[in-house]
């Protein structure tokens, strides 16, 4: 049995879970807060923590998003490595102040004196009828915030791997979880500590075809249309940024350069979308192996709908993508 | 609420008195530095040596008197208005020159001084102030953060969240807000409609202490009971400091624009300065030739200082993109090519 790999089917819920855990108990500096964090969150993402790490470490805080970042940075600055927890990405807009004016310029502003290892977490994304502002993805404003990581894991495994390398990481990061993906699927996640590099895209699947560059919750909608397209013969490569900031141009570049063809799927609206910038960067670096122009499938110019029946026609799925896919190949 | 205070306008001192004469000396040496540290920087930045400065001209016992309060190990985390203050926390003279001279080499205090950089964005550092001050329980430490703002700054809700916070987790932190009457050309009573900062504070169920904010006893003495309550664990504490902005916003500020020359006319017999010194004469610890000493070594000071600052090294383009992470990305190595090439 000394050979059987280490490994339990969880959620993304519980892999998460998992590496707050694991966390916890090897770095008495990691603290985990947010409103209702102490009993397990409304996601039950820090289920069982406060009973096994205590309510000094594991903890509730009052109802303000600034002052949960503002209260995290002051504890990042003085030697602790707190995680907080933004019950929605939605509701982080009250704490954007303290993201955009401090989290990612203290090192810079105190020439590396003090720095901020500290990891926000929030779930993202739409795709499971959740009320109004529940489903946004604010992740391109927080690329605007100069010396913070975004991160966005697209699976069990790699949520865990890459949340403890946030948790471990000198620099601020952020760290989004798609809530489509919560418990959508249970993956093998190897238990104990193991970290993944921030910073690196990598090819969820191989192909020649098209290049899908994507993250998050909509990996999994671009394997499900390179599938579809397989069966026609068409081999897609999709490149899971999983780092959105910094950004990982080598990986990107070095696909769409072997394929010709790039399509940018993202689910928050088009327009200023981090899309955008991955399509620009491709612009910028390799227009010369294109072969079509490059496409972005992504969330109407629109609020995210909370209309439960017509949802679904806002986020982008499989049929949008393969629409997409056609045109560029067309070409 | 009345304003506290122990020395009268004359300098005639309260009986009983809150400091010994050698407390109050240091204080006054301490006030008197930040003054003139003040005086010259503002000819200094008229002269194109600094960038914008903000001066405090009238609110140093404020600024000295809290941070005097503080014991080695505790944290100063200021906005910009509080020179002063850090001055008196053991920053150096040439190290505040070269910052509100916007150079790179005064932005990187040393390692041993926990003073955070002044704060542009109004009452956001009040929240890292309760982060700072709670990291210390985790770590064994028992150290105190001393944190200002001012009455336009109690108008963020920031200035809210942080009191909140730090009343809920009984944070080992001292506010102290400068009442100096006027946000830029906003005066405080369009600021809020109660006056009386410190009242907020009973809103948390914390206590509020209003104190004269010109007079350095005062300050120190209501400081020090604050934050020996908040290193007792027995949690943070509002200060209101009444003052005066006696000068303009900043070197960029014209204040004849908004207010008439003679406003404030009154705060210049409550000058802080002039009051502690009639205070030490009245103890007889003090005359002319102690004054005359102590200035020569102050102006010796600031020209030692600025000649230090003079000696730091130009700073170069590609210091904008070095320290944005702990790891140089690809992005930044090939931005700090193209900047080193000039
Ligand atoms: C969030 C934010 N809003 C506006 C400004 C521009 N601003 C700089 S100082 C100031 C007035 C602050 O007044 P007060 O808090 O009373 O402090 P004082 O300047 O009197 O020390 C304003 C509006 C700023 N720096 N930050």
């Amino acid at each position: 049995m000394a050979d059987a790999p280490d490994t339990r089917p969880m959620t993304l819920v519980q892999a998460v879970n998992d590496a707050l855990d694991v966390a916890l108990s090897q770095d008495p500096r990691v603290l985990l807060f947010g409103e209702d964090v102490g009993m397990g969150g409304v996601f039950r993402v820090s289920d069982g923590l406060q009973g096994k790490h205590g309510e000094a470490r594991v903890f509730d805080t009052p109802l303000a998003e600034a002052g949960i970042v503002g209260y995290g940075i002051g504890l990042a600055l003085a030697g602790m490595r707190p995680v907080a927890e933004i019950q929605f990405a939605g509701f982080l807009y009250p704490a954007l102040d303290q993201v955009l004016s401090h989290l990612g310029r203290y090192r810079h502003r105190t020439r590396g004196r003090f720095t901020v290892p500290m990891v926000i977490r929030a779930p993202y994304g739409g795709g499971v009828h959740t009320p109004e502002q529940h489903a946004d993805s604010p992740e391109a404003v927080l690329t605007q915030a100069p010396g913070v990581k975004v991160v966005i894991p697209s699976d069990p495994m790699r949520a865990k791997g890459l949340l403890l390398a946030a948790i471990e990481d000198p620099d601020p990061v952020f760290f989004l979880e798609a809530i489509k993906l919560y418990r959508s699927v249970k993956a093998e996640v190897p238990s104990g500590h193991y970290t993944l590099e921030l910073g690196r895209a990598r090819v969820a699947r191989a192909g020649d075809a098209a290049t899908l560059v994507t993250y998050g919750g909509m990996v999994e909608v671009c394997l499900k249309a390179a599938e579809v397209a397989a069966r026609e013969g068409v081999e897609l490569e999709v490149i899971d940024l999983e780092t959105l900031a910094p950004f990982d141009a080598a990986t990107v570049m070095a696909s769409v350069e072997k394929t010709g063809r790039a399509v940018v799927v993202y689910e928050a609206r088009k327009i200023g979308g981090f899309g955008a910038e991955v399509a620009a960067r491709i612009a910028e670096e390799t227009v010369w192996s294109l072969q079509a122009p490059v496409l972005r499938v992504a969330g109407w110019d629109a609020p995210y709908p909370p209309f439960s029946a017509i949802e679904h026609h806002y986020r982008p799925d499989a049929r949008r993508v393969l629409e997409a896919v056609r045109k560029v190949l067309a070409a | 609420m009345e304003p506290l205070r122990f020395i009268a306008e004359d300098g005639a001192r309260a009986d009983p008195f809150p400091l010994s004469p050698e407390e109050l000396t240091r204080g006054y040496r301490e006030v008197v530095r930040a003054r003139v540290f003040d005086e010259r920087a503002l000819t200094l930045q008229r002269q194109g040596k600094l960038s914008v400065y903000p001066p405090y001209k009238g609110q140093e016992a404020a600024q000295v008197g809290a941070a005097l309060a503080l014991d080695p190990g505790d944290w100063l985390v200021p906005s910009y208005r509080e020179t002063a203050a850090a001055l008196a926390c053991g920053l150096s003279m040439s190290q505040a020159i070269l910052y509100w001279r916007a150079d790179p080499a005064g932005w990187r205090y040393p390692d041993d001084l926990r003073v955070l950089p002044f704060y542009i964005p109004i009452a956001t550092q009040l929240l890292h102030a309760v982060g700072v001050a709670s990291a210390g329980r985790y770590q064994g430490e028992d150290w105190v953060a001393l944190t200002f703002i001012g009455d336009g700054g109690s108008s963020e809700g920031d200035f809210h969240e942080a009191l909140n916070f730090a009343a809920v987790f009984q944070a080992p932190m001292v506010m102290v807000v400068q009442n100096n009457g006027w946000a830029i050309s906003v005066p405080t009573e369009k600021q809020m409609r109660n006056p009386r900062i410190a009242d907020r504070a009973a809103g948390y169920g914390i206590p509020g202490v209003v104190v004269d904010g010109n007079d350095l006893a005062a300050v120190w003495h209501v400081t020090r009971e604050a934050v020996a309550r908040a290193r007792a664990g027995e949690g943070p504490t509002l200060i209101e400091a009444v003052t005066y902005r006696v000068g303009p916003h900043t070197s960029s500020d014209d204040p004849g624009r908004y207010r008439s020359a003679d406003a404030g006319a009154a705060w210049l017999a409550r000058d802080p300065v002039s009051r502690l010194r009639a205070a030490l004469e009245g103890l007889g610890v003090w005359d002319d030739a102690r004054e005359e000493a102590l200035r020569a070594e102050i102006a010796e000071e600031f020209a030692a200082a600025v000649r230090e600052a003079d000696a730091a090294p130009e700073p170069e383009p590609q210091q904008i993109v070095e320290q944005v992470f702990e790891t140089m990305t690809p992005d930044a190595r090939a931005a700090w090519e193209v900047l080193r090439r000039g």
